[in-house]
Formats: C-alpha cells, sequence, structure tokens
C-alpha cells in the first residue's frame, strides 16, 4: 500500500494532527461549557494521562502495521505520534504536580517514594524526554545508528507506563489489562522478530 | 432543653454545602457500574417501594419491617456532614435522617451484640454491577456497637429536604461522618446484630488496603496514595484532610489506646 506522497504529506498528516489534538480541544471545550462532572481536575488527570497511554500504544502499532500493509509510509508518522505522547504526558504530569501537589517538591519527592505507580508513571515520563530530544532530523543523523538503540527506551515507557495506570485504578482493572494486552502482544512481536534475527524496525 | 439543641445544631457543619447535581451525579456505588456517572445513569432501574428491611441476629426483636414501619416513631432532622472519599475527594452534605442509635434501641439487641453488620439490597436484574464480580455481593459493612450507637450516625432517607434518590442509597443508607464514604452503606436490606467482628466488602476485596474502622485519618495513607489532603468537589485546589474528618472532639475517645496504623 502506498498513497502518493502529495495526499500523505497535506491531507493523511494534518487529518491525524487534528485527529491527535482533539482530546485537547475536547478538554479546554469542557472547561469552557463546564461539562466535565463534579470533579473536572480528576476528569482533566485522567484524560491527559489515558491519551497519553493511548497515543503511545499506537505509535507502537505502527512498524507492525507497517509490515502487515505493506505500508512504508507508515514510518513517517512516527515522529508525530511520539511527540504527541510527549505533549499529552508533559501535561499530564503538569496537572499533577499543580493541582495535586500545589508545585510542593519536597511533597512530590516523598509522594514518589511512597506510591510506586507515581515512581512508575515518572519513569516512564523519564524515558520520554531523550526521546523527544532527539526526535529532530538532525539528531537523528548525529547518532546514526546510536539513535537506534536509544529509541528502544520506548519499550520500557511504555511497561512503566501501563504498570503505573494498572496500580492507580481502585478495583474496575478492565482498561489497564486492555493495554497490557496490547503491550504484551506489540512487545512480544518484537521479540519473536529478533530472535529470528530479522533487522528490527523498532 | 435548650442545652441539647445547641448541641444537636453543633453536629451540622455550617460550610458551604455542595451542590445538589454534583451530589447526585458524581457517585460512588459500583451496584450500577465503577464509573463516577454510572449510578446516575442506571440507578433508576433498582424498584426502592415497597422496601423492607431483615432485622435478625443478637437481639429480641428480629423480623422483616416494612420501611415504614421503621421509619413511623423517628422524628427526621438535617445534618449537615461532611464527607471524605477514600479516593481523596470529599463533599458537603445536608443529610435527611435520624440517628441509627434510635432504630437499634427498638429492637434490642442482647449482650452478645458486639457489631452491627448491614447489607446492600441483593438485586442483580436491576443492579447492573451485581451482575459481574467486581465485589462479592450483596455490599456488606460493619460497625461496633458503640461506634452504632454514637449520635453522629445516622441513617439518612433523604437529602435537601427531598427523598434519597437511588444513586445516593435510596430508600435507607448509613451516614458515618468520620469514616471513609465506602463505609456509609446504601440501599440498606439487612442489619444483623453479630458477636463477632463483620468482614466488610472492601476488606474482602483488599485486605491490606481497606480495613474494618476506616476511620479518615490523614496520617495512615492509603498503600497507593497519601490521605493527607483532599479535594472538596467545587474546589480548584486539595485542602488538609482533618483527624477523623474533623470530628475527632466526638468520636476520639471511641478508639483511644488504639493503634490506628494497625487497625486502619
Amino acid at each position: 500500500m502506498q498513497l502518493k506522497a502529495t495526499t500523505f504529506n497535506n491531507i493523511l498528516k494534518p487529518i491525524l494532527f487534528l485527529l491527535l489534538l482533539a482530546p485537547t480541544i475536547w478538554l479546554i471545550a469542557g472547561l469552557w461549557l463546564n461539562t466535565l462532572g463534579a470533579n473536572p481536575i480528576e476528569y482533566i488527570l485522567h484524560t491527559l494521562g489515558d491519551w497519553a497511554l493511548r497515543i503511545l500504544l499506537l505509535t507502537l502499532l505502527l512498524s507492525p502495521l507497517r509490515r502487515l500493509l505493506n505500508w512504508i509510509q507508515l514510518v513517517q508518522l512516527r515522529r508525530m505520534m511520539g511527540l504527541f505522547t510527549f505533549y499529552y504526558a508533559s501535561l499530564h504530569l503538569l496537572c499533577y504536580l499543580w493541582f495535586e501537589q500545589g508545585f510542593n517538591l519536597s511533597s512530590v519527592y516523598s509522594d514518589v517514594w511512597d506510591r510506586p505507580f507515581i515512581l512508575f508513571g515518572m519513569t516512564a515520563f523519564l524515558f520520554l524526554i531523550p526521546l523527544a530530544i532527539t526526535s529532530t532530523r538532525n539528531k537523528m543523523r548525529q547518532l546514526g545508528r546510536r539513535w537506534k538503540v536509544l529509541h528502544m527506551l520506548v519499550y520500557p515507557a511504555v511497561i512503566f507506563g501501563v504498570v503505573h495506570f494498572w496500580w492507580l485504578v481502585k478495583a474496575d482493572t478492565t482498561e489497564p489489562l486492555i493495554y497490557a494486552l496490547l503491550t504484551f502482544i506489540l512487545l512480544t512481536e518484537r521479540l519473536w522478530r529478533f530472535k529470528r534475527g530479522e533487522k528490527s524496525g523498532a | 432543653p435548650l442545652f441539647s439543641q445547641s448541641t444537636k445544631k453543633s453536629f451540622s457543619t455550617d460550610e458551604k454545602p455542595t451542590s445538589f447535581k454534583d451530589i447526585t451525579s458524581y457517585c460512588n456505588f459500583y451496584e450500577f457500574g465503577t464509573k463516577k456517572t454510572d449510578p446516575s445513569e442506571y440507578a433508576h432501574e433498582l424498584q426502592t417501594t415497597p422496601w423492607t428491611v431483615d432485622i435478625d441476629g443478637e437481639c429480641d426483636k428480629p423480623g422483616t419491617y416494612a420501611l415504614e414501619d421503621l421509619l413511623k416513631p423517628v422524628t427526621i432532622e438535617e445534618r449537615i456532614y461532611r464527607l471524605r472519599c477514600v479516593e481523596g475527594w470529599s463533599m458537603v452534605i445536608p443529610w435527611m435522617g435520624f440517628t441509627l442509635a434510635d432504630l437499634i434501641k427498638r429492637v434490642q439487641p442482647n449482650s452478645n451484640a458486639k457489631y452491627v453488620r448491614f447489607e446492600t439490597v441483593y438485586d442483580p436484574d436491576a443492579m447492573r454491577g451485581q451482575r459481574s464480580d467486581m465485589l462479592e455481593w450483596p455490599y456488606v459493612e460493619g460497625l461496633r456497637m458503640d461506634e452504632a450507637m454514637h449520635p453522629l450516625t445516622i441513617l439518612s432517607t433523604g437529602l435537601y429536604g427531598k427523598d434519597l434518590l437511588n444513586q445516593n442509597g435510596a430508600p435507607l443508607r448509613l451516614v458515618i461522618p468520620w469514616k471513609y464514604g465506602f463505609k456509609s452503606i446504601k440501599s440498606i436490606a439487612r442489619i444483623s446484630f453479630t458477636e463477632t467482628q463483620p468482614f466488610n466488602s472492601w476488606q474482602q476485596f483488599s485486605p491490606e488496603e481497606y480495613g474494618f474502622y476506616s476511620n479518615v485519618n490523614p496520617e495512615v495513607p492509603h498503600p497507593r496514595w497519601s490521605q493527607s489532603k483532599e479535594r472538596r468537589i467545587g474546589e480548584f485546589m486539595k485542602r488538609d484532610t482533618l483527624m477523623f474528618n474533623g470530628y475527632a472532639e466526638e468520636v476520639a475517645e471511641l478508639y483511644a489506646g488504639m493503634d490506628l496504623k494497625r487497625y486502619f
């Protein structure tokens, strides 16, 4: 499968951009119209975290999808989706630091060490930072082969993200279970290909 | 009489009550689903008239009581209480109700009655959450007899001067303002007097996270989150959580000498 480069760049990419921005627009509109429920802060915090994880999983879906459909262009979507993951994860973290902790750093520090799910969320975010920083074409060229190795950090990031979500849920683990299953499938597929000695497309 | 009037008044907080809309649309009532908005969406499927409450166990007047008969002799009064959820949010709710002690005295528990055990109605046809095994149904809660007899502990039949909506636990629910919200069991169908400590639903679900007492305590964190602060619904930043949810003066003596970290 293949689209004309102009169709891909001028139509598909902008549509995807707007789709990935939609949760943000949803939240702003909801704040404006006061439709986020009785606890809007919690709603915003959770929605941002949900989308960070969902978009990260979708990003990881690109490579197997590319092979399955033989659609090489899909690789070109990785940067945008990866950066959207980082964008939602950053806002999620900012919300936590501001609304949950009031920017009280000592209280954040103790929260990280007292509560494993916070530690896991923070760690997942730390893994994402170098990926975002080295996402430019220049950095890619500069790092060469090492870029690929560095970007394998996306695997621990998604694992830590899913565990973070799993541990914060009180009783209904349906949604984190779905994400965990998807993560397992996506990572197993890569491991299997790696073991067979195929060149990894990351 | 003047004095007792004023102490009665002091049970109510003068903080601003949470809006009726928020109280009735942001609920934890897993019998109707685990999302906060599920109860307000699905609770109308439950039929609450007629309603009976089975009273049994260690008491002299067990039986199946019609709700009207339980309510006939009581005077409904307003109690404006803080409610603190174990998840870290809180509300101020103007309950209508009467003391649980009032009902307990009438059914005459005997000297073996050390605890009171409550059950929510079991009706999986009307309560969609009960068709999944999220928790074991029916929902169970319990109190030590002195907690049950405490003048702050009420059975509620309404809020904001109106009958309870189903999502808030119609037609009869418990309210214990110094304990986390899940102790305040909804839609009560059975009250039993027992010699042994009841095993409440959340304790059954995860004994290292939820205990029998579940007193609001900012110094004893939940294993997965801090309990030192809470977000009052309608407010932006979190506020400090108070010991026994601000009712320490009234209830601290119930737990004198107890290790509250151990008996959480």
